[in-house]
């Protein structure tokens, strides 16, 4: 641990308990949705208004502002839940199995987003609704990696045990992850290559890149709310006998 | 441009305003069901504890 400062330290082994997790949570929300707001507003006026049409797809091209950042949190939010549930298996730390579990239901929803975004942007520009291309294919297995996750989470009673269980398959599905981030290179597919990650200079006019951008920063933040949410639910849930859930209560009569 | 040019996203407009609504429908849902859980169970205990 010598690497990592100690306040930081500090301040994950604070988060592991979970009075303080749930107390700390609980006021950090409101700053959390102000700024989200905030970015989210901007972000959507810079897309749906400021920034031009698209000199090919004209305004249909405008389902980027949430095909794309959804697309990316599909990815992003899978990562989170395998490291958390790896977290969870290796030290049987509970606040990390709670974190895991509760990234799938956002996860499947912003893979369900991305697919049918995706879907009613291809209708006008490709003359389809689907296609069975690596892209598209591997996202809707990505999809079902995350329903396996939340089915086999809901299906064993002993909740420590199934944390250890999807952790697995989780981790498992990992190996999805690059196949869809490098399925527009490997295959030949109907779906456009990357425009921003480009290692060179992003193909998007800085007009359309900022909302785009910003609306990549919001969707970080609704999920840092809507899994904090589930997780303090689910802690309370698990919880339900300790003391300090028991304090909480009688507290709020 | 007028409020009707800009509904109509220049043709679009069932395409782009379903996307937009469907993923405020699923990202509200996300927030509401959670919240709403955790009220509720936190008032059957909080009945629970006075029974007790």
């Amino acid at each position: 641990m010598f690497l990592i400062p100690d306040p930081v330290v500090r301040f994950f082994h604070r988060m592991a308990s979970p009075p303080h997790f749930y107390a700390f949570t609980g006021r950090l929300m409101p700053w959390l949705v102000v700024i989200f707001l905030l970015v989210t507003a901007v972000g959507l006026y810079g897309g749906l208004y400021l920034a031009p049409a698209d000199y090919q797809q004209g305004d249909s091209y405008r389902i980027i502002y949430i095909h794309v950042p959804s697309a990316w949190m599909s990815l992003f939010i899978y990562v989170v839940m395998a490291v958390a549930g790896a977290i969870g298996l290796i030290w049987r730390i509970k606040l990390a199995e709670i974190v895991a579990i509760s990234s799938a239901p956002i996860g499947a929803s912003f893979t369900f987003i991305a697919l049918v975004t995706g879907s009613l942007w291809g209708k006008p520009m490709w003359g389809t609704w689907w296609v069975w291309d690596a892209r598209l294919t591997s996202e809707l297995i990505l999809l079902f990696l995350y329903l396996g996750v939340i089915g086999l989470y809901g299906a064993i009673d002993d909740k420590r045990i199934a944390s250890r269980a999807v952790a697995i398959l989780a981790l498992v599905g990992v190996v999805n992850i690059p196949i869809i981030h490098y399925s527009v290179e490997w295959w030949n597919t109907l779906h456009q290559g990357p425009t921003v990650t480009k290692m060179d200079k992003p193909s998007i006019h800085v007009s359309m890149l900022i909302p785009l951008l910003l609306m990549a920063v919001s969707f970080k933040f609704y999920y840092l709310i809507a899994m904090l949410q589930r997780a303090r639910t689910e802690l309370l849930l698990r919880e339900r006998n300790a003391q300090w859930v028991k304090n909480m209560v009688s507290e709020s009569k | 441009m007028t409020m009707q040019e800009f509904f109509a996203m220049g043709g679009y407009g069932f395409y782009v305003w379903t996307s937009y609504g469907l993923t405020l429908i699923v990202l509200l849902a996300n927030i509401i069901i959670p919240v709403v859980q955790r009220r509720q169970f936190l008032r059957a205990l909080a009945l629970k504890q006075k029974r007790q």
